[in-house]
């Protein structure tokens, strides 16, 4: 199944690639507060981008902004020339930090995911999502009976359904025992090794580490690092990443 | 209160000895009440749905009506459908005054507002949760609004259950569209109000026993659908 990493996921839309996404002059708040301040920056297709920073850096609000969720109060989002449409976001795909579990079996809560695909097709495909996520116990099981982990492998096998080129996950493996986190970890792997680019949000300097090829670095609603993942976690430059870091490795 | 002792008796000797007449006042109710709560299910989920995803202006002023129809008095809805039609009515030429159909009508009238209003709420609720994955899929409406209905099917079903109880148990709107003909549009409450006065007292409270049993019923119904819906954390 694997495909060379050049290759995008959606095999209906290789004409043209989503990336470079251009960032400039972002910004989104309300009168009081401004959450994301003027980000200004360029990212490439190839790889897993983790996107690190302190609670309520903004990072999350970024992923919404990308995603189009959100709509920025001023400054622009290019994916490669083009303003975020019904189309460009068809083909990402996002798994929230707190994923939403629909009323139904966890089987089911994949086959949603699969709605432009035929009926005869889906079954399949949905017993195939359920053995990646490991969850052929549970396939039946009302999904938010799942245990955290479960669910976040659900929400991420969910995400994938749609056969996104581009998958934003937000602090996947919160909330993972180790053994979860190293599922997930091969599982996010896995999608990269399909050529589906990733930009993922993570607390966790070790898991960014063995994922991320290169960081972006948020404090206060700014990028205020971004740089490939070795001379990231070697050479900080930003004093707030040098604290975050070195928190880190307090713990 | 020997009297009323051995009415009760009576009436009870009445349901259990399967009585035609009474089973059949007993079955037109169901058959009038259940097809209204249907109509106004059909009517009013997808309204109530529509209300909690689609912004528009004047959806506010909307939801206020709704909510103050709900209580609508069912003497009132009656006179509106009877006027509409009578043989004078806009409606007249169909014919329908005093048969089941009206009292269909009328019914479907005064519940619709009821299950719309409280499928807009648990609608806007399940609504303010999913919004965002659904946007993220890029959901149309129409897709959106079928899977709101889907995944709120117990509230929903409690909503039909509380609009059928409303239904089951009026007698303004029926008796003054239906008439309490007999054989034809005699509903259990329309019984119960014009026999009594005319000394059948035993068929009126077994009626009433029927009607209280369909309450108690309609209740469990709702705990029951309640309890399942947390046991599967789908409340
Ligand atoms: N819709 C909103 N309206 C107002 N403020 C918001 C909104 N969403 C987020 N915020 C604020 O913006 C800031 C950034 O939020 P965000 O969720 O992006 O943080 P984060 O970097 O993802 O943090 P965490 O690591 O805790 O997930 C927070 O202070 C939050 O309170
Ligand atoms: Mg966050």
């Amino acid at each position: 199944m694997l495909k060379p990493p050049e290759l995008t996921g959606n095999g209906a839309s290789l004409a043209t690639s989503l990336f470079p996404l251009v960032i400039s002059d972002l910004t989104f708040g309300s009168r009081e507060r401004t959450l994301i301040d003027n980000l200004t920056m360029t990212l490439d297709g190839r790889g897993i981008t983790a996107v690190m920073g302190a609670n309520g850096a903004g990072k999350s609000l970024l992923l919404r902004l990308l995603h189009g969720l959100l709509t920025p109060t001023s400054g622009t989002i290019n994916w490669n020339g083009q303003q975020l449409d019904d189309d460009i976001r068809a083909r990402q795909a996002m798994v929230f930090q707190r994923p939403t579990m629909l009323r139904r079996s966890a089987a089911d809560n994949l086959a949603f995911a699969l709605q432009g695909l035929p009926r005869s097709k889906r079954k399949h495909r949905v017993e195939e999502l359920i053995t990646e996520a490991k969850l052929e116990h549970a396939a039946l099981t009302p999904a938010r009976l799942l245990s955290g982990g479960e669910q976040q492998r659900l929400a991420i096998a969910r995400a994938r359904a749609s056969e996104p080129e581009l998958l934003f996950l937000d602090e996947p493996a919160a909330s993972l025992d180790p053994i979860a986190t190293h599922a997930v970890e091969d599982f996010v792997r896995d999608i990269h090794h399909d050529g589906i680019k990733v930009i993922l949000v993570t607390h966790d300097v070790g898991q960014a580490k063995r994922l991320a090829d290169d960081v972006l670095f948020l404090h206060r609603g700014r990028v205020i690092e971004q740089a490939p993942a070795e001379e990231f976690f070697k050479r900080p430059t930003s004093a707030a990443a040098r604290a975050y870091l070195d928190g880190q490795l307090a713990i | 209160m020997f009297e009323s002792g051995s009415i009760l008796s009576l009436a009870v000797g009445l349901v259990v000895s399967g009585d035609p007449e009474l089973w059949s006042i007993i079955a037109l109710s169901l058959r009038v009440s259940l097809t209204a709560v249907a109509l106004a299910c059909l009517i009013g989920l997808p309204l109530g749905a529509f209300l909690a995803v689609v912004k528009f202006p004047g959806r506010g002023g909307l939801v206020a009506l709704l909510n103050a129809f709900m209580g609508l008095p069912p003497v009132v809805v009656g006179l509106f459908v009877y006027l509409a039609l009578s043989r004078s009515g806009p409606l007249g030429v169909l014919g329908l005054l005093y048969t089941p159909t009206a009292m269909i009508i009328a019914q479907t009238i005064l519940v619709t507002p009821l299950i719309a209003a409280l499928a807009r709420q648990s609608m806007a609720d399940l609504h303010g949760e999913y919004d965002e994955f659904f946007r993220s899929l890029g959901l149309s409406t129409r897709q959106t609004i079928g899977a709101l209905i889907w995944d709120g099917r117990y509230s929903l079903s409690t909503a039909a259950l509380a609009g059928f109880g409303r239904a089951i148990a009026e007698v303004g709107a029926v008796i003054i569209v239906g008439g309490n003909i007999e054989h034809v549009t005699r509903v259990m409450t329309t019984a119960i109000a014009l026999e009594t006065s005319k000394g059948d007292l035993a068929l009126a409270m077994a009626l009433g026993l029927i009607l209280i049993a369909i309450a108690l019923l309609v209740n469990v119904a709702v705990l029951s659908l309640n309890r399942t819906a947390k046991r599967l954390a789908y409340a």
